[in-house]
């Protein structure tokens, strides 16, 4: 007369706590609602109609960094905003991770000068680059499973 | 290096009135890192309540350096810095520096060449105007415009892709006409777009012109007379929104624009629904000369002949032993240009876009600079802003169609 009765034979699935925890983490990773320059038209290409990266689990745009759990820095980072990069990063959660988008981020690209910043990783630790200038959305989409997968191995005892 | 950084609240007190030091007043930042900033523009509003009494518009933050580093290019390897100025014009970005370049060292340009010009910059100015209509309406909460918009754009930037390679930074336009000819499957393609995109422009108006919770939001807010407008040397769809008929293409035709048919919209109302109403109308102007521009395709060559400052096609060079010089010669060293200063300007999907170059008797410029119609738009944000609520800032944003990069450059 309980709950078994009415759903029924159910089984057993036996897993572990890394797994069910990374894969949760991976199907439902909110980006940081941020853009810079040329690279986040591409990403708002990614999110549009054609490339749909909700098939993902990754449609919430969180416009606030404590909400979110993914930095994708999408374009040029000049001496001015590289602070409030920073900020923004330190603001997000725990896991956070972060996705270098296109040349600019990942080296500075083309623009190898006083006013940018020679790859984002010299402000914030970078988990992934995506080369292109701009990539993709579907670059961007390989970049992000690329991600997904490293986090799906990570284990329990780095997440203290 | 270290001197670059962000201005704080307190150092800009001097711009704001004396009730904002009282306390009777509020200072709110908004930006960098806003969904409704169109990119990385900060705005200190400063609030009576909810009425905005002053906006304090920060700008910077994208600052690039580009006319710096085209210093350190010659001429031809320079233009690739152009294209990433305001990404969402990139071929109008080439075109008018190309068009500098040209009038700069006296270039002519091939008539199919100048055909091609005209259905990219067109093509583009949809696509530009396709992505405004989108975040703009995301800004008013308007979801699914956003989707049809960029459905309606990745075919343009199909084609984008077909002739360059390249789906936004294309660099296809060159001193002397563009890269290479366009393949056999251009055309249908173009012909494609400009069949349905009449359609689409009504699917759009269809759910926006008369939706009540659109009107509400953009009617009244953020208006701008024809005089403010000349005042502040504003251009583009906010003039023309305001019932100013200025498009330079009209005014100073380029790369044979008074050969087209068609109209300069504009709308009286000087308000947010008024360059909305301009922007779409634009779109079907846009629509009409690609389709004249797309009958009167000629056949021919595409890049000018003048081995002077055009490098010769790879044919060519096996066969020629003064093409492989010139080949050598362009690619290594670039052309000369003489010791003067041009000046080209363009209408841009946002207004004026003009270049100077000048040039000091080498292959390199010696300055360039870009006049773009963002940094000169974005004045008018104090006043647009003025007495309105903080939700109608976005909308306002959004009406004016800033590309941060286009402004801080």
């Amino acid at each position: 007369m309980g709950l078994e009765e009415k759903t029924g034979n159910m089984g057993v699935v036996t897993t572990t706590l890394e797994t069910v925890v990374n894969w949760s983490r991976t199907n439902s990773m909110w980006p940081l609602l941020f853009g810079l320059a040329c690279c986040a038209i591409e990403m708002m290409g990614a999110q549009a109609s054609n490339y749909d990266l909700s098939r993902f689990g990754m449609e919430l745009n969180r416009a606030s960094p404590r909400q979110s759990d993914l930095m994708i820095v999408a374009g040029r980072v000049s001496r001015k905003m590289a602070p409030v990069l920073r900020q923004l990063y330190d603001q997000m959660p725990d896991p956070k991770w972060v996705l270098a988008m296109g040349d600019c981020a990942s080296c500075g690209g083309v623009f190898n000068n006083y006013a940018i910043v020679q790859g984002v990783d010299e402000v914030v630790p970078v988990d992934v680059y995506v080369s292109g200038c701009p990539p993709r959305p579907e670059g961007l989409i390989h970049g992000i499973l690329t991600l997904h997968e490293k986090v799906k191995k990570e284990k329990i005892t780095h997440w203290a | 290096m270290t001197n670059i950084r962000e201005v704080t609240v307190d150092e800009l007190r001097h711009l704001v009135s004396d009730r904002a030091m009282t306390g009777e007043t509020m200072l709110l930042n908004m930006g960098p890192q806003h969904p409704s900033t169109h990119g990385v523009l900060r705005l200190l509003l400063e609030l009576d309540g909810e009425i905005v009494v002053n906006c304090i518009p920060d700008i910077g933050f994208l600052h690039t350096g580009v006319e710096k580093n085209m210093e350190a290019k010659t001429y031809q390897k320079a233009e690739v810095m152009t294209d990433r100025l305001d990404y969402m014009n990139s071929v109008g970005n080439n075109l008018v520096y190309c068009l500098a370049v040209e009038k700069l060292v006296g270039l002519d340009v091939p008539v199919r060449a100048q055909v091609l010009r005209v259905i990219l910059t067109e093509l583009q100015r949809i696509s530009s105007h396709l992505l405004w209509l989108g975040t703009s309406c995301l800004d008013l909460a308007a979801m699914s415009v956003f989707l049809y918009a960029m459905r309606e754009r990745e075919m343009i930037l199909g084609v984008m892709e077909m002739i360059s390679g390249q789906r936004m930074m294309t660099t296809y336009i060159r001193p002397g006409g563009v890269w290479r000819d366009v393949p056999s499957e251009f055309v249908p393609a173009v012909q494609e777009i400009v069949n349905v995109m009449p359609g689409r422009i009504a699917e759009y108006e269809s759910m926006l012109t008369k939706n009540m919770l659109f009107t509400e939001r953009t009617q009244g807010i953020g208006v701008i007379s024809a005089e403010d407008c000349a005042r502040y040397g504003l251009s583009g769809p906010v003039i023309r929104g305001a019932g100013v008929a200025f498009d330079l293409r009209k005014a100073r035709p380029y790369s044979g624009y008074e050969q087209y048919d068609f109209e300069v919209p504009t709308y009286d109302t000087g308000d947010i629904f008024g360059r909305y109403m301009v922007r779409m109308e634009e779109m079907r102007q846009s629509v009409r000369i690609v389709r004249q521009a797309l009958s009167r395709l000629p056949a021919g060559p595409v890049l000018s002949d003048n081995r002077k400052f055009v490098p010769p096609p790879r044919s060519e060079i096996g066969v020629s032993m003064e093409a492989l010089i010139h080949h050598f010669k362009l690619w290594t060293e670039g052309f000369n240009a003489p010791r003067e200063s041009v000046f080209a300007t363009t209408e841009s999907p946002r207004g004026i876009l003009g270049v100077f170059l000048e040039g000091d008797g080498g292959p390199k410029p010696y300055r360039v600079h870009y006049v773009t119609p963002s940094f000169v738009n974005l004045q008018s944000m104090p006043l647009l802003t003025r007495q309105h609520f903080v939700a109608d800032v976005v909308g306002i944003i959004g009406s004016i169609d800033i590309v941060l990069g286009d402004a801080d450059r």
